[in-house]
């Protein structure tokens, strides 16, 4: 494989960090507003980051082509979140400021993202509630017809905006209806049912995708004069996660194969607050918003094997843990160290419920000081669901609740403009890398889709379109589009003629295992070399033993799922390479050779305060990394501390 | 537990379709209805068969991806739940459930339990939204609205476009469907200024798609995974006749 040039210039405009998005916004080339419409996009994802960028940029005049695997832009995986989307409005007068919430989610992740891009990301989040509310967005409210706010995951402000425990839904339902809109107008061609299958570069420069028509099988291509990725996170490679049975990590995976850079990969958040496997069949993990956290207190028994159902646990045969722990922020510690703290208890045996591997989220305090009522206005819509999905009410005994993986920080590499190392390839939402550090705060994700979609491509990517002319665009005649399709297609055989006997999902399962315990919760030098050492056969074991049945003529859901295990199996190992290479602790990746006496994950400043991207150099061969050096100029890097 | 599945096999929508009966064992209460089709998929798949194809993907009774008819009902027994929610805890061992897609003209089978929803984004197209340019939206709290509005326009919003109330309706009517977003941004104050033509754009739509008409049986409410009132549908009338009475109408003729 050639080996390209990286140079990973962040592009960081100069001056003081609250005016670098200004400066840079009016520094910017802006396209002639008549020739926009000679501009074609191709965003790929309709979920908040793409929906936004997608109706935006179609507002904006350029010609937009949008592409998502569902039946309809209106179901991608952010429709999934619960609990709110930050923004520094101060509303409640309670100190917080564009200033506090940058410096909250650069401290929240550990000092591991891009100091001037978390600043912009602030300035940006009043912006995204003006627009929603616009939209239509019906955000909860006060009395007084003024909007509400909680406190949300680890926050000591009230910053959080919400619409019932559905907040995802309504800001993807209202980046839809503007997505609709634009569609109707004609100005976005929306290509439900297509699954992205490859990137085509030529000459180092994005010119377009190749994609699978879901319902005919038909695979084609698709030129742009820039490419757009929104296509979410990669949790999925865990099999049992939270997020959505679909999400997978195929289109970014192409792209860094075919020269994009991954960065990160093995910052993986794990959510603390999760409804626990129940057995063997379980096919994903349900989120509990953990705004349940502001009102539960998360409990164990105080000894070991104590089976006592929780309403005979005396108080003082109970460990409330986080409490004890962390007296300053209790129950409301970010989300790494409430994860962490839960696997502890129970790898000590003072877990409960099947397996033993799951602490009790208790609202008996909650319910006797606020009442029923109050409780069900807060939660209502959570407790239904955990009774619904556990048979268990909520109101009379305290939830059970365990960590899964629920959002992936890594991503593809990006500068501040988010464009990829590739010209013309530009990574939003959860698909890049980042803003959100070694670890996101609660709230946050949304905040980044929609900061991304709505208010920094539209601008960045005039930006680069202004450089290169229509006129440029590679017609779909070029041997390159060819040679993907034929590839595509190449694979696509490949996986319906593998004679074997065994079903993706199975080896879904067994890859998802072995990363949970080898590059979860908690890794090791010793578990990451078994895991490398396991990934390779397993991919090979795949190839020789899938069975993928049915045609690639047709709608063939079995076919789709093999294709993104494929692309997981190649992925997982990468994922583990930078774990390994990582060698301290920071966030969401936790060394277990790397600890605080308390515990806590100890980050190495001095060797591991950079961005790692990884450059594809082929399957099996080993990965090579660049690094982007990371500098602290207005929050200065401390251990973190929520005593 | 143990049941037997009457699922509706139809390899495309040019072939034709038929039950085929399955019986599956060693079912946990536990387990979703998803899961147990997730179980049977495997054992197909291990025989070299096709599996059984069904839209799904959050799992969490959001995405609206999910849905099929179960003896009869869409999304199964259980009320205000999706079938990714129903738990096989419902129902009896030894139960014989026939599983079928939603059927109406407007939503056109794709492939055994999988159906074309696109009918439904046709609608909101049509006048699902509020015109607010990115960027052009004045600070969020100077457009106060009262709680009571907006609780109710969340009740509307919390629509997930399953398509059960077609399913549902004799008349595969998508009248709820319709009503819930004309009432979610007809309660609000930004909402105002397209709310007549929006109620007209959205119902002429329908009509025109092959959905059938309201007669009030009120199915669609019963089935709703997401509990969207009947009443909502008296809002849409109401606006949809104001705006027949008034210039409206001409004013989408002028655009």
């Amino acid at each position: 494989m050639r080996r390209q040039v990286v140079e990973l210039d962040p592009k960081v405009p100069s001056g003081r960090i609250e005016q670098k998005w200004s400066k840079h916004r009016f520094e910017m080339k802006l396209v002639n507003p008549a020739n926009k419409r000679k501009y074609k996009v191709i965003v790929v994802g309709a979920g908040l980051a793409g929906g936004a960028a997608a109706a935006t940029l179609a507002q904006l005049g350029y010609q937009v082509s949008c592409f998502c695997f569902h039946d309809s832009p209106r179901r991608a995986h952010s429709i999934a979140a619960q609990g709110g989307i930050n923004a520094a409005k101060n509303y409640q007068g309670d100190g917080d400021s564009v200033y506090r919430l940058f410096h909250d989610t650069v401290k929240g992740g550990d000092f591991r993202s891009r100091e001037a891009n978390v600043y912009r990301l602030a300035e940006l989040s009043m912006a995204i509630i003006d627009q929603c509310v616009a939209l239509g967005v019906p955000f909860a409210r006060e009395y007084s017809g003024y909007l509400a706010n909680r406190s949300f995951g680890g926050a000591q402000v009230s910053r959080t905006f919400y619409a019932r425990g559905q907040t995802g839904q309504q800001l993807l339902l209202g980046c839809y209806s503007a997505l609709a809109r634009q569609i109707a107008l004609r100005q976005v061609t929306m290509h439900p049912r297509h699954e992205m299958l490859d990137l085509v570069v030529v000459d180092g420069r994005a010119r377009g995708i190749t994609t699978r028509n879901l319902l005919t099988g038909v695979i084609s291509s698709h030129a742009a004069d820039a490419i757009v990725l929104g296509t979410g996170g990669y949790g999925n490679v865990y099999y049992l996660s939270t997020n959505a049975k679909a999400s997978n990590v195929t289109a970014i995976w192409r792209a860094c194969r075919r020269g994009a850079l991954m960065a990160n990969p093995c910052f993986t958040q794990i959510h603390p607050t999760c409804i626990p496997a129940s057995g063997e069949h379980q096919s994903k993990l349900t989120l509990m918003s953990e705004s349940l956290r502001n009102d539960g207190r998360i409990w164990v028994p105080r000894q070991a094997g104590d089976r006592r159902p929780p309403g005979e646990t005396h108080e003082s045969d109970r460990d409330y843990f986080l409490e004890r722990k962390y007296p300053s922020f209790g129950n409301l510690v970010p989300r790494d160290v409430a994860s962490r703290n839960a696997k502890e208890v129970c790898d000590e045996g003072r877990g409960v419920g099947p397996g033993g591997r799951g602490v009790y989220l208790d609202f008996a305090a909650a319910i006797s000081r606020l009442g029923d009522d109050v409780v069900r206005q807060r939660y209502g819509n959570l407790f239904e669901m955990y009774e619904r999905i556990t048979g268990e009410n909520p109101y009379r005994q305290p939830m059970r609740v365990y960590p899964a993986i629920h959002y992936t920080m890594g991503g593809l590499w990006v500068d501040y403009n988010l464009m990829s190392n590739v010209e013309g390839l530009f990574v939003i939402g959860e698909a890049n890398f980042a803003d959100q550090g070694a670890n996101r705060l609660g709230a946050s994700a949304l905040m980044q889709g929609l900061a991304d979609g709505y208010f920094i491509l539209p601008y960045t990517i005039g930006d680069y379109l202004a450089r290169v002319s229509p006129a440029d665009r590679i017609s779909l005649d070029h041997h390159a589009f060819r040679q993907t399709e034929r590839e595509a297609a190449d694979r696509v055989m490949k996986l319906l003629s593998a004679a074997g006997r065994r079903s993706a999902d199975s080896f879904h399962r067994e890859l998802g295992e072995l990363v949970w315990n080898q590059c979860g919760m908690a890794r090791s030098a010793p578990g990451l070399k078994q895991a490398l050492a396991r990934i390779p056969d397993l991919r090979e074991e795949f190839w020789q033993s899938v069975k993928v049945p049915g045609t690639g003529a047709q709608f063939n859901q079995a076919l789709e799922h093999a294709g993104r295990i494929a692309d997981f199996l190649e992925f997982s190992e990468l994922m583990c390479h930078d774990a390994l290479d990582r060698d301290e602790s920071c966030g969401a990746h936790f060394r277990q050779e790397h600890q605080t006496p308390d515990g806590e994950a100890l980050r190495d400043d001095e060797h591991y305060c950079h961005v790692s991207a990884w450059e594809f150099t082929g399957v099996g061969q080993p990965p090579v990394l660049h690094k982007e050096p990371l500098a602290f100029e207005y929050v200065k890097p401390t251990q973190r501390s929520y005593k | 537990m143990k049941l037997i599945l009457k699922i509706w096999r139809q390899a495309s929508a040019a072939e034709t379709g038929a039950l085929v009966a399955y019986p599956v064992e060693h079912v946990s209460p536990d387990m979703s209805f998803l899961e147990v089709l997730d179980v049977l998929n495997e054992r197909l798949i291990a025989q070299g068969e096709r599996p059984v194809a069904f839209d799904h993907d959050c799992r969490e009774g959001i995405c609206g991806s999910c849905g099929f008819m179960i003896d009869g009902a869409a999304h199964g027994p259980s009320r205000l739940t999706t079938v990714c929610q129903l738990f096989m805890r419902h129902f009896g061992d030894g139960a014989t459930l026939v599983v079928e897609p939603f059927r109406a003209r407007a939503l056109p089978v794709v492939q055994d339990l999988v159906v074309d929803r696109g009918a439904l984004d046709r609608i909101i197209e049509s006048g699902g939204f509020i015109s607010a340019r990115t960027g052009s939206a004045p600070e969020a709290n100077s457009i106060l609205v009262s709680k009571e509005a907006s609780d109710r326009a969340m009740d509307a919003a919390a629509c997930i476009g399953c398509g059960g109330c077609v399913a549902a309706c004799p008349n595969a009517s998508a009248m709820l469907f319709t009503a819930a977003k004309i009432s979610h941004l007809g309660l609000l104050p930004q909402g105002q200024p397209e709310r007549r033509q929006r109620a007209l754009r959205m119902v002429d739509t329908m009509h025109h798609l092959d959905f059938g008409s309201c007669t009030n049986h009120g199915e669609c409410e019963a089935v709703c995974p997401k509990g969207i009132s009947i009443d909502f549908i008296a809002r849409l009338n109401r606006d949809y006749i104001t705006a027949n009475l008034t210039s409206a109408r001409e004013a989408i003729k002028d655009v």
